[in-house]
């Protein structure tokens, strides 16, 4: 199946219940009295600390550094007073508990001094790529990838065009809306600086076509090669492969990524941090989250300051955070529950949505009949009812074989199942054991190196010392070898013997060869 | 215990809308879409089918209960599920009329307890439960399924319900039951070419109606309605239908074009026997039937191709059952083979299928 540009395979139209927070204007949320920072809000390894508990620091600061070059560092969103640094629960589907620095605010709101960079025309790009790294930036739209990374153009540098995501298809979610409605010059200025940094000609910002007045204020502040294009409102033409496809005509590669159909997609909050930390030098501190659901009595987008307790964006909202039920971070079709509302509000936490009423109590899972109304809404043109049957049966060889891991899990599948088979959750379980099975895999591998490693070197240590041992005899048997005919004396006489007759050998030859010569 | 049936999924994850359609839905839509087939072969054959349809329905949901409590599953989902009213009443539609009524019992119970049941129930039949009971029924008994009641306008004196109950029941009140039996439309065209008949000479015999067998065109009219309706609420694909449909013209229409003395034109084919119910309700049944776009077209076709060689070459009143039994085999090599082209790849994803 071909699609023309603008469009996309498969999808849904979904009821968006947009409207119960998209009129409402982002207000900045007070500071709550605690702050809680997780090392890990990012894909990567976790950040290390570099504050220790008792320790006063100021919004802004630095608290933990990146851990690794697929990381990023935590700063501190307000003023205060290290607390503790210890685990508490993360907004995160497992429910774990993480490492987490916690921060007392002292109500001052002292900043540090951020030093802005100057022209970021005129800067070297991998010290551009660096501002934006020490700025803690990443992908704001729910993924988290470190945002430097996606900015290396690479040794090759094919990228010709940057997407900028602001279709915002999730139901629910009006965060991404009201950012370019109310700070589209920031969204613009951070194209302009992502499209410098990664050396395209051209920025496309796509906006769904029910956000009328985001796509206005948009093209307004366009400038610099940043142009802002609608497209069609069906979930989810704001996955990255689909919202690309849309845009540029082009397919990812299944097996690739957007930088091999030459793009680069970042979410469109991610811009407007990035313009604020290379203009103004600023670490990202907080982020616009819809707080949303039937169980807010005021759903509203609220500027949050990073590590503030979901409790207390709850309680803001009107919401008892005891009372209330389910809280799911995220949009309704992608997002997770999460089990406690101390968890705070992080990098990725876009949309905070209370008691969705789902009622599936009677609707038991039911078989698998293979109507295929799941292969209609795959945006990814995967046989969804195909890698259920595999997956649910373990058999990873196969699942991979129906490419498992194209599915982005949109939850397109579980939304038209008639069987109510949480056919999304099976996806990511048979991802989970697979990509558990070769960690596994590998530290078999690691391990049997090692023992094989271990074994060769103590067979040569073994082969060496019979060597030095075979040598060691050799030599103490040689001198006793020597010994046995040769009495010093008579080697003596023999050696002189010998000499003696080379000479008079010598002599005669040399007499020949005078009489020649005469 | 089925393997995986013990995984660790998380229950409650994303997404968090309920869902659209049910199973329950999907049954109820198809069995208001065969209504007005159903209603065009009461009204023009009698009250046979309606009698058959109770006796099946009812059976059927007796045997998938009883089943389901000796497999000890939950018996209220799986019965509200309507696919045992779904079996009940398309095999009772591929009976004769009048038939007693141990014919509609006994194909319930194997099509619910052997062909369904004993696989797994709902979504584990390798077969279409419906067609596997009709032809267990086909092969033992061919005399009692062979023998089709007259369209009511052929008959001298129709049977009321009265009557028809209790012929179903006892046999009784069959002493005008000769009269009112005749070879089907498609026998009697079979007969007709065995013995050289021209085909105007078969067409003039009084089974035949305007467009194809008496009363049997407008039943499959009626039938081919209701897939229509749907196939417009998506409730099944066109793809199977219309390759069903597609391939018995064509096949039909070289044959008619080659010789149209011996053999009849496609639209006798079309609107003949059960072509319409097979090609929209039968062989649509998503559990047994190709599940990517182009295995539904080959699967579609090939059943299509069947039921003309069935019918053209075969000793059955009609080929529809044997050729979605016969194509269902090829199911897990056309899911294997035929998937589609993922997006972003260059070419459909065909490994070996080992």
């Amino acid at each position: 199946m071909s699609t023309r540009t603008g469009d996309f395979p498969g999808g849904l139209h979904l009821d968006g219940h947009k409207a119960l927070s998209s009129g409402r204007a982002v207000e900045a949320m007070p500071v709550p009295p605690v702050l809680v920072f997780p090392l890990h809000q990012h894909i990567g390894e976790p950040a290390v600390p570099v504050v220790e508990v008792g320790e006063r620091v100021l919004a802004g600061q630095l608290i933990a550094q990146a851990g690794d070059y697929v990381s990023a560092p935590v700063h501190a969103s307000t003023s205060g007073r290290v607390t503790a640094i210890d685990k508490r629960p993360v907004p995160h589907p497992s429910g774990l508990h993480a490492e987490c620095i916690v921060v007392e605010a002292d109500g001052e709101d002292r900043e540090a001094s951020f030093e802005a960079p100057g022209d970021f025309d005129a800067m070297d790009l991998s010290a551009l790529r660096n501002r934006i790294r020490e700025a803690g930036i990443v992908g704001m739209g729910g993924a988290g990838f470190p945002t430097f990374i996606k900015l290396n153009p690479g040794p090759q540098g094919n990228i010709d065009t940057v997407v900028l995501n602001g279709a915002e298809c999730e139901p629910y979610i009006t965060c991404d809306d009201r950012l370019m409605q109310e700070r589209a010059a920031d969204v613009v200025g951070g194209a302009v600086v992502i499209r410098h940094a990664v050396g395209a000609g051209r920025c496309i910002i796509g906006v769904e076509d029910n956000k009328p007045q985001a796509a206005a204020a948009l093209r307004a502040a366009a400038r610099d090669g940043v142009t802002v294009q609608t497209v069609v409102t069906r979930y989810p033409a704001g996955g990255e492969k689909q919202l690309i496809k849309i845009l540029t005509g082009r397919e990812v590669p299944s097996d690739g990524l957007p930088l091999n159909a030459g793009v680069v997609v970042q979410n469109v909050a991610t811009a407007a941090a990035i313009y604020q930390a290379v203009g103004e030098g600023r670490p990202l501190m907080s982020r616009v989250v819809t707080v949303t659901g039937p169980g807010v009595a005021e759903p509203r987008n609220l500027e949050v300051r990073l590590g503030t307790p979901m409790a207390d964006v709850l309680r803001h909202c009107g919401a008892d955070p005891a009372a209330v039920g389910a809280v799911v971070v995220g949009g309704s079709m992608m997002g997770f529950a999460i089990d406690d509302v101390a968890s705070p509000v992080v990098k990725t936490t876009n949309c905070l949505l209370v008691d969705l009423a789902v009622d599936d109590a009677d609707q038991p899972q039911m078989p698998c009949i293979r109507c295929g109304a799941c292969v209609e809404v795959c945006p990814q043109l995967l046989l969804p009812q195909q890698l259920y049957w595999y997956a649910k049966s373990r058999d990873f060889d196969k699942v991979q074989d129906y490419s498992l891991f194209d599915c982005i899990e949109c939850g397109c599948c579980n939304f038209v199942c008639p069987s109510h088979i949480p056919l999304a959750s099976y996806f990511r379980f048979a991802k989970n054991e697979i990509w558990a099975q070769e960690r596994e895999r590998l530290r078999a591998d690691r391990a049997r190196e090692r023992h094989e490693f271990n074994l060769a070197r103590k067979e040569q240590e073994e082969r060496e010392r019979q060597e030095r041992h075979r040598r060691k005899k050799a030599r103490l048997k040689e001198p006793a070898d020597a010994a046995e005919p040769a009495d010093p004396k008579k080697a003596v006489v023999q050696e002189a013997l010998k000499r003696a007759q080379a000479r008079k050998e010598g002599l005669e030859s040399g007499t020949e060869g005078t009489e020649k010569r005469q | 215990m089925r393997a995986g049936q013990g995984l660790d999924v998380a229950q409650g994850g994303a997404p968090f809308i309920p869902p659209a359609k049910r199973v329950r839905r999907i049954m109820t839509l198809v069995l208001v879409a065969l209504a007005p087939g159903i209603l065009a072969y009461t009204v023009l054959f009698g009250w046979g089918p309606l009698v058959n349809i109770t006796l099946a329905t009812a059976s059927a949901l007796g045997f998938e209960a009883l089943m389901l409590r000796i497999r000890r599953r939950p018996l209220g989902p799986f019965l509200a599920d309507g696919s045992a009213v779904v079996t009940a009443v398309l095999l009772a539609l591929c009976l004769p009329p009048l038939a007693p009524w141990w014919l509609p019992v006994l194909g319930s119970f194997i099509a619910i307890v052997g062909a369904k049941q004993l696989y797994g129930g709902l979504g584990y039949n390798p077969f279409n439960p419906a067609m596997a009971g009709y032809a267990v029924l086909l092969i033992a008994f061919p005399l009692e399924l062979s023998t089709w009641t007259l369209p009511l306008a052929l008959q001298q004196a129709p049977a009321d319900l009265a009557a028809t109950i209790a012929y179903s029941l006892g046999g009784a009140g069959t002493g005008g039951l000769d009269a009112m039996t005749a070879a089907t439309p498609l026998d009697r065209l079979r007969t007709g070419v065995g013995l050289g008949e021209a085909m105007t000479e078969i067409r003039a015999a009084p089974v035949f109606g305007i467009l194809a067998g008496r009363g049997w065109e407008w039943v499959n009219l009626a039938f081919l309605g209701g897939g229509v309706l749907l196939v417009l609420m998506r409730v099944i694909s066109w793809h199977i239908p219309v390759a069903v449909v597609g391939s018995l013209a064509l096949i039909s229409g070289i044959a008619f074009f080659l010789g149209p003395n011996h053999y009849p034109g496609p639209l006798f084919h079309l609107l003949g026997g059960a072509t319409m119910l097979g090609a929209f309700f039968i062989a649509t049944d998503p559990v047994t039937a190709a599940t990517t776009p182009s295995g539904k077209l080959v699967y579609g076709a090939g059943i299509g191709v069947l039921i003309y060689a069935i019918r053209a070459w075969g000793g059955y009143p009609d080929g529809v059952a044997f050729a979605v039994l016969l194509m269902g085999l090829t199911v897990p090599l056309l899911d294997t083979y035929l998937r589609p082209r993922i997006f972003g790849a260059r070419r459909p994803r065909v490994r070996d299928g080992s």
